[in-house]
């Protein structure tokens, strides 16, 4: 049976040129990149050559890239780094209520430590309000964390209005860009940025690689102690194959950013109006128009999401839900509660993230085998009541 | 967005192919449980003849675990005495079914529960002379 495969938000294939790149990585380079002899040397070059395309990938110098195990720790670095390191000025923290586990689970933890976390709710679009931002910055605040775009709607936010915002109340600003990269230009000029969370293998990198930008100038204590590594922000042995992957999976992302983002969104548009056209009370979770052009989070009513999962699985297809059942939590998704869709609706969601090797066949493969996996859900649903068959509902 | 389900293949057998889907029109009971916030809602309908089930039926909105739970239970019920299948414990249905993930055990308590309301239903409903119960529910969340 083919596979399908609709997570990308989750993770991306990797790139026949990236294995490559670590390939040669692995049977070519034996050195420490911290070694002075010959072969340390030359893997420092390398190390630097990948250090460099992650930077061009979003505009920066490379001595702002500080590799990291990964988004998680990119976040917690820049959230934890930022709290510690300008802790003598204030103790308050402005983030959204939508922003990835890693921030959120790094701002509770930093509250227990005795800082002040305002979560800015967001519209029922998604959308962070950079007014409500603005108001609640108090003389304490030292941090303001907003993400690029979220992982769960793929909602755009508006990051360089709040990069101004924060500019001229000189507060350091960061963004968990981690789904933006590949997918919409990133920029830290023009997105007023101080720090910047990347991660390798949602751009058909390696797993277990990540980046920091760190704006010079901006201090950040680091997690661990050890070493002189990353400008001592990072210690350990730098990752060198995955680091050396990472950025050629930078610029693989970026060179071809524009004509990919073209064809994700027609090819996500097409399933999404697909979906619309076959089945009624389909409703889009997240703006419209402000959206990753791969990314659709629709809620289908009187069903649970996971046995929309479950069904299209038969079918080789692989998606994502926000409901609660696949999470081991009890609640459903974090991120459509705080936009304020019903507990019954976010179960119903499912997220389809389209990437590179996905074509217009998959896409009408994926309507074909959703329209009788809902069907059947629903007819089994105490919620439903088949409506007649003139009105086809209010769909979208 | 994560997690995993990790189910066995007589649950997946159940969530494709539930037996005993649907409404039962004038039942003698009826069972709610479940709350669309943690998931799941199931309603169990059941038919009785000699003091045994003579039918169950059910609708359910939740998960795949919720989905097979409510068909094996369902299944289990049919032909017990009204005794025998308040005594059906949530293990069993799920052994019933090969086990369930731990963090899904929490569904085949709803089948348990489910099962014990539309009993309850029916007695009360014989308790207080025929056809005069309003409340075909239960213990809706």
């Amino acid at each position: 049976m083919k596979t399908i495969y609709l997570d990308h938000n989750a993770t991306t294939p990797l790139r026949a040129e990236v294995l490559a790149a670590m390939t040669e990585i692995y049977e070519n380079i034996s050195g420490n990149p911290s070694s002075v002899h010959f072969l340390g040397r030359t893997a420092r070059k390398r190390l630097e050559a990948g250090r460099e395309r992650v930077a061009e990938a979003v505009g920066a110098r490379p001595e702002e890239i500080v590799f990291t195990g990964g988004g998680t720790e990119a976040d917690n670095l820049a959230v934890q780094g930022i709290a510690y390191a300008y802790r003598s000025k204030g103790d308050h923290i402005i983030t959204s209520a939508i922003e990835h586990p890693a921030v959120l689970a790094a701002c509770r933890f930093l509250e227990k430590e005795g800082f002040s976390v305002t979560y800015l709710p967001v519209s029922r679009e998604g959308l962070v309000d950079p007014g409500e931002l603005e108001e609640a910055i108090r003389p304490a605040t030292i941090l303001i964390s907003v993400m690029t775009a979220n992982n769960e709607t793929g909602v755009i936010q508006p990051i360089t209005e709040i990069g101004r915002i924060a500019r001229d109340r000189k507060i350091p600003f960061h963004t968990d860009a981690i789904q933006g990269l590949g997918k919409i230009p990133l920029s830290v000029e023009e997105m007023g940025v101080d720090l910047m969370s990347l991660s390798g293998h949602k751009v058909y990198g390696p797993q277990g690689v990540g980046a920091l930008y760190i704006r010079k100038g901006v201090r950040v204590r680091p997690l661990t102690y050890g070493g002189h590594h990353e400008r001592g922000k990072r210690p350990g042995t730098e990752n060198l194959a995955g680091i050396v992957g990472f950025g050629a999976a930078c610029r693989l992302a970026v060179e071809n950013l524009e004509s990919e983002s073209d064809r994700l969104r027609l090819l996500r548009d097409q399933l999404c109006s697909g979906i619309s056209e076959r089945i009624p009370r389909v409703k889009l979770n997240g703006a419209p128009g402000l959206r990753l052009p791969n990314t659709v989070n629709l809620s289908f009513e009187y069903v649970e999401g996971e046995g929309i999962l479950l069904g299209l699985e038969e079918q080789g297809i692989a998606a994502a839900t926000g409901s609660a059942c696949t999470s081991g939590e009890l609640a459903p998704s974090h991120v459509l509660s705080a936009m304020g869709v019903e507990a019954a609706l976010a179960q119903g969601s499912v997220r389809f993230s389209l990437g590179r090797e996905n074509t217009l066949e998959d896409i009408l493969f994926t309507v074909d085998a959703l329209v009788p996996v809902v069907k059947r859900l629903r007819e089994m649903s105490p919620f439903f009541e088949p409506e007649p068959a003139e009105s086809q509902g209010d769909k979208r | 967005m994560s997690g995993q389900t990790d189910y066995s293949e007589k649950v997946m057998d159940h969530f494709h192919h539930p037996r005993n889907v649907g409404k039962i029109e004038n039942p003698d009971g009826v069972g709610t449980v479940g709350n669309p916030v943690c998931g799941d809602v199931m309603k169990l309908y059941i038919k009785v003849a000699d003091d045994r089930i003579a039918d169950a039926r059910f609708q359910t909105f939740g998960c795949g675990a919720a989905i097979a739970t409510s068909s094996m239970v369902t299944e289990l019920a049919k032909g017990k005495t009204l005794d025998e299948a308040i005594a059906i414990s949530n293990k069993e249905v799920a052994s019933a079914l090969d086990g369930l993930p731990p963090a899904k055990m929490h569904c085949s308590m709803l089948g348990e529960e489910a099962l014990k309301a539309a009993i309850d239903d029916y007695r009360k409903k014989q308790g207080s002379a025929a056809g005069k119960s309003e409340e075909a529910g239960g213990r809706e969340g």
